[in-house]
């Protein structure tokens, strides 16, 4: 008798269960668990219990969160308390004997670009950080996911993590993408179309012609804003796309034993029949290049059209709601967004901070000029992205646009750098979240793809970025 | 470690909006603080304060019946978004020992188990009416009893919620969850042993 079909999660889920707790509880095993500069208080935590780190040979470690990015050395952060938190990750690599990519290690950047670029993240791994986007390293194959601090904790202890098993959602977004539209524009029209919270409690795995026609990069990005969707984790099979990208990789075994590992992971995939607790199906010709107008990731619609109005609700509560967030947007109901003026741009984070992100910003910068009174940075998501953006001459394009070219790190996407907008300023984004004071105090954030970014940067408003690209 | 959790009554304090994320409940620049740091005061900082720093207020922690609230209300996705323990650590600086919504950001709720920060799920007509209560009769108490598993709302209907079994002996107890995994050393080590044969 065949075995039950089994999702892809499933697969994986199983393969880590160390034990059951008579609650229902699953103690999973980690392969891979990151750690960033925002993590001293786990290591707080395990030193009050005097207990050491299980397995430090799973650990790695990069600062991104607390690093200005105008500056590679830790003594020149003006800000002690922030200086503090970059130190305290080198003093807990040296102590723990975990791996750290600091300032001046060539790996060093967004830990969610780190994991994947350095073929740390596999396929059919379990790998944590106390990070929700944690969920990018899913793109791989990999069930991943963002644990709070106390759990940072005791993975450090344990090497496990318990965990309630979550259900499964299956996305299958088919057809063809349109000219201009990005992974960016796929998740944010996904998170439009079940809201915030439409996945709260579920695994996603993204499947359809149009995700297996993506990119690693653009896979990433999918992945990476699942947890907007309130989803643990997203994923996506494993296919040639996720073995060429991690070919030769730093981590990556080789010879036979990589023929092995792709064997193995080949057989990752949801076998046919199997059961999703959900199921999502979406036309990718459908999807225009998206924006949001709003203060939460859902509030997002298609460059081309108008900011809503509150009066067509379907609610009074929702009706307050958006009258809340359009007063905080400083934005009217019926006003075009493409009309929009911004103050900055911010090309990078997490999300769209990887080198096809900066090739397609640069293709719009490229001969263009940043509008007059607006400030735009570009920060890539790792020195290794700078590096290979500074061998294409993409840096070169960005400065001869009137962009800053900066150095590797979380900055304007959270600010917890110190790297923040005033109040009131309206900022294009390619980050991930666009809740009030996400980037500083009043200032109001429209998320976007890193062309459209560009775009808005060369415009000074936002801009549909197919109306450049017919422009040439 | 922890404190065990009591049996709570207390004014309930409304925060009556859906999606509430917790770049609200924690403002990311007070992310680098130590643990052991006043993460109370830092609550919801920037819709409770002014720029110049003066009270908001109509904001319900300045609201002289909710100042010394220990029970939140909360609408739909309460604490959505960002992982940040730091958003428990400030509901629990503050003095809140449970959140009553129709649904929570998952590692909120999560993190709320493991810092004596109690997530209770109810019907959302059962906390629409507790607000709408609370804002007729600030002064009115509510009751969390995790023991028998019940809300008592303000006007004296009982409300049973679910909760992990497990994690409800933990926070009864003051155990914590690293203690009980640590005791099972030699799973893990076993595990281990099989991880390297298979090399996954
Ligand atoms: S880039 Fe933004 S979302 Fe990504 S890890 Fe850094 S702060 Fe978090």
């Amino acid at each position: 008798m065949n075995p039950e079909p089994r999702t892809m999660f499933e697969k994986v889920w199983d393969r880590h269960r160390v034990l059951e707790r008579e609650d229902g509880q699953t103690l999973l095993y980690v392969d891979r668990h990151l750690l960033h500069d925002g993590t001293a208080p786990a290591f707080e935590m395990l030193k009050a219990r005097g207990q050491k780190m299980r397995a430090p040979g799973r650990t790695f470690a990069t600062p991104d969160h607390y690093m200005p990015t105008d500056t590679r050395i830790a003594a020149e952060i003006p800000d002690p308390a922030l200086r503090e938190m970059v130190l305290s990750l080198e003093r807990n690599a040296a102590a723990e004997g975990f791996a750290l990519y600091g300032l001046d290690d060539p790996r060093q950047g967004i830990v969610h670009v780190v994991g994947p670029e350095l073929g740390l993240s596999q396929p059919g791994m379990i790998i944590v950080c106390g990070d929700s986007h944690t969920s990018t390293h899913g793109a791989l194959g990999a069930l991943a996911f963002g644990i709070g601090m106390t759990e940072v904790a005791h993975v450090l202890a344990t090497q496990c993590l318990w965990q309630r098993k979550p259900k499964t959602m299956r996305i299958a977004i088919e057809g063809a993408l349109g000219a201009g539209v990005t992974a960016k524009d796929v998740i944010l029209h996904v998170i439009a179309t079940i809201g915030t919270a439409g996945a709260t409690g579920h695994v996603i795995e993204y499947a359809g012609s149009a995700v297996r026609g993506l990119s690693m990069e653009g896979r990433l990005t999918l992945c990476n804003m699942t947890i907007e969707a309130g989803a643990r984790a997203g994923m996506v099979a494993p296919d040639e796309t996720t073995f060429a990208f991690l070919e030769g990789r730093e981590n990556v075994p080789t010879g036979a034993a990589w023929d092995a590992a792709v064997a193995r992971w080949r057989s990752l995939a949801s076998d046919p029949g199997a059961v999703f607790d959900r199921f999502v199906e979406l036309d990718a010709a459908t999807i225009a290049p998206t924006v949001t107008w709003g203060t939460s990731p859902q509030e997002a619609v298609a460059v081309d059209s108008r900011v809503p109005d509150p009066a067509a609700a379907p609610s009074p509560g929702r009706r307050a709601e958006m009258e809340e967030m359009l007063a905080y947007m400083g934005l009217s109901p019926g006003q075009l967004l493409a009309e929009v003026a911004v103050d900055r741009v911010f090309i990078g984070s997490c999300t769209n901070g990887r080198i096809e992100d900066l090739r397609a910003a640069a293709g719009v910068a490229r001969g263009r000029q940043v509008a007059e009174g607006v400030t735009a940075w570009v920060v890539p998501g790792s020195a290794q992205v700078k590096r290979q953006a500074e061998a294409e001459g993409l840096d070169r394009i960005f400065r001869e646009a009137g962009f800053a070219w900066r150095e590797a790190g979380c900055s304007m996407c959270l600010g917890t750098n110190g790297e923040i907008g005033r109040p009131g300023e309206r900022i294009a984004s390619t980050s991930n979240r666009n809740f009030r004071g996400r980037q500083g105090p009043g200032v109001r954030t429209h998320l976007m793809n890193p062309a459209m970014a560009a775009a808005a940067a060369v415009t000074g408003r936002i801009t549909d970025v197919r109306r450049l690209m017919e422009a040439g | 470690m922890m404190e065990p959790f009591p049996r709570l009554r207390s004014v309930a304090v409304p925060f009556a909006r859906d999606n509430i994320d917790t770049d609200q409940i924690l403002p990311a620049r007070f992310l680098h603080l130590a643990r052991d740091a006043d993460h109370g005061a830092c609550l919801f900082r920037d819709l409770r304060y002014h720029a110049d720093g003066s009270e908001v207020e109509d904001f319900p922690l300045n609201r002289p019946a909710w100042r010394a609230g220990r029970i939140a209300l909360g609408g739909e996705n309460f604490a959505c978004g960002s992982s940040r323990e730091n958003a428990v650590w400030a509901m629990h600086g503050h003095g809140f020992r449970a959140v009553i919504a129709p649904s929570f950001g998952d590692i909120f709720a999560q993190n709320g188990l493991k810092n004596g920060l109690l997530p209770v799920r109810l019907p959302a007509e059962t906390v629409a009416m507790m607000i709408a209560q609370a804002e007729a009769m600030p002064e009115g108490e509510v009751t969390v009893d995790l023991e028998a598993q019940t809300v008592t709302a303000a006007d004296g209907t009982i409300h049973p919620f679910e909760v992990d079994p497990f994690a409800r002996k933990c926070l009864l107890e003051g155990i914590d969850e690293m203690s009980f995994t640590l005791s099972h050393h030699e799973d893990i080590a076993a595990f281990e042993r099989r991880l390297g044969r298979e090399n996954f």
